[in-house]
């Protein structure tokens, strides 16, 4: 004779599915903080039944409330622009900024359309020599039009990504070295205090000169508009993490030392299986930082030196003084906006990745 | 298959004439500068009518963000080719700024420029200026209109500022010719002092063409020397007036040049021969059937890649118009001249009227004989290339033959008097007595120390 009630077995049955449902659910959290989507999880909660007056809340705070936020902003904007008159009309509100989006956007197809064109083109050039008998001849030449504003884009998110890499790749050992020896940080910090604080527009002379100088030839693998760009992005870069690396590392648990020193570990594994480990959070938190003034950083050395980039068509459409340059401008810094943060979130997203061991 | 064989037929066909002509380039990717002005137009229209392709050329168009930036990817190389002031391959060539060997094959137009005041000075010129039975103001305007003007600032306190485009800019020397012909004094230049504001009444600084409006209207500048569309602009934004135009100063008048390093020229003749080919029929398509086309390229400069303001500003001048006041357009049939009058033929004496300015103001610090302009002058501009050029596409039967001066010896005939402004003639030939026959500026042996004449 059996005691065990069958609804009972399945309303326990229920409830362990719910509370997988939950932890699955707060695992999933994780990642919509990291993404930015944390407003998913509470409706997520209540559509599995989880006190639902609370998460009503949660929404509010989370989803209703932000979007109430961006829609009084666009109206202000809305009803403040028309009001200010500039020599080339009134600045544009929502709507023509919408406009002039879908318009790149437009363009951007057609630019499309274009470049098969002149791939044909480049194509019957390249059949031309092979009959001719000359195909050492033959080759392929990138797309000579304007650049659609998508591939613009593109090439500020690759130049600030290879400043970045480079700026990550010389700031975070300097900043180990600084962490560990304090003659090391005594060598480096004056050089930080110093470099720290100038502007990029004072760097992108020096660089261009020194680029120009140094990279003499027109066709190496980058182009030297790409170099200079580059380049100022990681002077500008650098300091954020090799600060943040350094404070993490000199940071470390006086204990964690002595234990190394007991275990007699040697200098590469001190650092790969302790002082990286425990500087991580740190050191990510300066990647952050980085990536965020590089991006910065890097609009304006477009914009200054006409590389090739948003910067550059920010500056162009200033130049053309046309009815619809504001509009574009707009269009652009919302993109820049955009880019930034999705920027930062990839870094957070990382972060998380690699030091979710050391929540502990 | 057969259907294909007969596809492939007709691409060769109609491939095979075209490479029957064309010359075995040396380099066919190239990259050419301008800055946002209506006088880059041979470049665009080289570009969107295919003219390039036709010589197999695949060639990327820059736009560059002031003379001195576009001057620097010639010489570096990182630029091939540029749509130039006139002043530069001749300044960089005497080593004046940036010493490098620039040549043009090539001269871009003719005309196209204006000088613009701020609507405060208008109003303060304006009751001086006489009126004409429309009752519009009578064209051309001295600059002695200016004078009260000038002095009134000063009596303020202010000095009284003008902006032009570079240092060796036709746009400073057209500015200074106006101010000098109306007896200011536009100031000088010595090799210590490279402001150019020695001695000046008017001072003149760089502002980089589509800047222009923008410094007039922020009142750092109180007028300016600029090319098209920048002083249309600045009445369609309502915010100046242009007070002349440099047809007024010097009927055709040269202007824009391409130019290229001679290291380029020497390296890929065939390439710089395929590049003078297109932009002959550039600038031939932009003046065809009087005018004909110039609605079209319109079009084309007003896109956001080439000048991109706005199409109707760009049409007030590109389609023989000039508005001066808001509602005064008045016809100028040649406002811009690309091809008529054999404006794209680099002549000697284009290049030797830039030098006795430069030397005139100071920028050449001494005195030169009248054989040194000739040799300058022959170093740089390169009429034969051109006239190679110009040849083949006689052949080519795209161009007529009687649109080339086949027999010049690189100078037109001197400038009649009635021409310019000040009725001052001018004869390239004879630069040092041109150089006297203009009351302000340097003369003989004159030097420039600290801030006098001396000699």
């Amino acid at each position: 004779m059996t005691t065990v009630d069958p609804e009972f077995a399945r309303a326990e049955a229920r409830e362990a599915r719910r509370a997988r449902l939950f932890s699955r659910i707060t695992t999933a959290d994780k990642w919509f903080q990291v993404l930015g989507l944390a407003w998913i999880t509470p409706i997520l909660r209540a559509g599995a039944g989880d006190n639902p007056k609370a998460q009503v809340k949660e929404i509010w705070r989370l989803l209703i409330v932000p979007i109430l936020a961006i829609a009084v902003f666009i109206g202000l904007w809305a009803t403040l622009a028309p009001t200010v008159q500039t020599s080339l009309g009134a600045i544009p509100g929502p709507a023509q900024v919408w406009d002039e989006a879908v318009a790149l956007n437009q363009a951007a197809i057609e630019t499309a359309s274009e470049k098969r064109d002149f791939q044909d083109r480049v194509d019957a050039r390249n059949q031309r020599f092979i009959d001719n008998g000359q195909p050492e001849k033959v080759k392929q030449i990138p797309y000579t039009g304007a650049p659609s504003y998508y591939a613009q884009i593109w090439t500020s998110i690759k130049t600030v990504f290879f400043g970045f890499l480079v700026a990550s790749a010389v700031a975070i050992p300097v900043g180990i070295a600084a962490g560990l020896s304090a003659t090391a940080n005594a060598a480096v910090n004056p050089i930080i205090q110093i470099f720290k604080p100038v502007s990029p527009l004072a760097w992108l002379p020096i660089v261009t000169m020194i680029v120009s100088a140094v990279y003499t030839t027109n066709d190496g693998m980058f182009s030297k508009s790409f170099l200079v760009s580059a380049i100022t992005v990681t002077l500008c870069s650098l300091w954020p993490t090799l600060i943040n690396t350094s404070l993490g590392v000199a940071s470390i648990d006086k204990d964690l030392i002595s234990v190394s020193k007991v275990l007699k570990m040697g200098t590469w594994q001190k650092i790969t299986q302790l002082v990286l480990p425990s500087a991580l959070p740190l050191i990510f938190t300066g990647l952050r930082l980085s990536l965020g003034v590089g991006w910065m950083v890097l609009i304006a050395a477009e914009m200054l030196a006409q590389n090739p980039g948003l910067g550059k068509f920010v500056w162009d459409e200033f130049q053309n003084g046309s009815s619809s340059s504001l509009a574009k401008i707009m269009v652009a810094v919302f993109t820049i906006g955009i880019i930034g943060f999705l920027l930062d979130r990839v870094m957070f997203a990382l972060q998380s990745l690699f030091t979710f061991s050391n929540n502990r | 298959m057969k259907r294909l064989l007969a596809s492939f037929a007709i691409t060769t066909a109609i491939v095979a004439p075209a490479s029957a002509e064309m010359l075995d380039l040396e380099k066919d990717v190239l990259t050419f500068g301008f800055i946002k002005l209506t006088d880059m137009a041979p470049l665009a229209v080289a570009y969107e009518q295919g003219f390039f392709d036709d010589e197999g050329l695949f060639v990327t168009l820059e736009a560059q963000a002031n003379w001195k930036v576009l001057l620097d990817g010639v010489i570096s190389g990182t630029l091939d080719g540029a749509h130039m002031l006139a002043g530069q391959p001749l300044a960089a060539t005497i080593g004046y700024g940036t010493e490098a060997h620039i040549i043009t094959p090539f001269s871009m137009d003719l005309n196209g420029n204006g000088i613009t005041v701020s609507n405060e000075v208008w109003e303060m010129m304006k009751p001086t200026l006489p009126v004409g039975d429309d009752g519009l103001v009578e064209h051309p305007i001295s600059a002695s209109a200016l004078k009260p003007v000038i002095e009134d600032f000063n009596g303020r306190g202010k000095p009284f500022n003008m902006g032009m485009v570079f240092p060796v800019s036709t746009h400073n020397y057209e500015l200074r010719y106006w101010l000098a012909a109306g007896g200011i004094e536009p100031g000088y230049y010595s090799p210590e002092n490279v402001t150019g504001q020695i001695a000046a009444e008017a001072f003149l600084s760089v502002t980089p063409p589509p800047q222009m409006p923008a410094t007039l209207e922020a009142g750092t500048i109180s007028g300016y020397s600029v090319g098209e569309p920048w002083n249309q602009q600045a009445v369609f934004k309502g915010i100046g007036v242009p007070v002349i135009t440099d047809y007024e100063l010097w009927k055709n008048n040269p202007e824009k040049v391409f130019g290229i390093s001679a290291s380029f020229a020497e390296e890929n003749p065939n390439t710089t021969l395929a590049v003078v080919k297109a932009l002959i029929r550039a600038a031939q398509w932009l003046d065809e059937n009087d005018n004909a086309n110039r609605e079209e390229a319109v079009d084309i400069l007003s896109r956001p890649e080439y000048v991109g303001a706005d199409r109707e500003v760009i049409a007030n001048s590109m389609t023989g118009t000039f508005e001066y006041e808001k509602g005064d357009t008045r016809d100028v049939p040649d406002f811009n001249v690309f091809f008529r009058y054999y404006a794209t033929q680099p002549f000697y004496s284009d290049a030797v009227w830039y030098l006795t300015q430069m030397r005139r103001w100071g920028q050449i610090a001494e005195a030169k004989p009248d054989s040194w302009y000739d040799e300058v002058a022959k170093s740089v501009y390169k009429p034969a290339i051109y006239l190679e050029a110009a040849r083949m596409l006689v052949d080519e039967g795209l161009v007529d033959e009687a649109d080339f001066a086949w027999d010049s010896d690189g100078y037109k005939e001197p400038t009649p008097a009635g021409d310019i402004i000040d009725g001052i003639g001018y004869d390239g030939r004879a630069p040092n007595a041109y150089l006297e026959s203009l009351p302000i500026g340097l003369k003989g042996d004159q030097i420039v120390v600290g801030n006098e004449i001396q000699g």
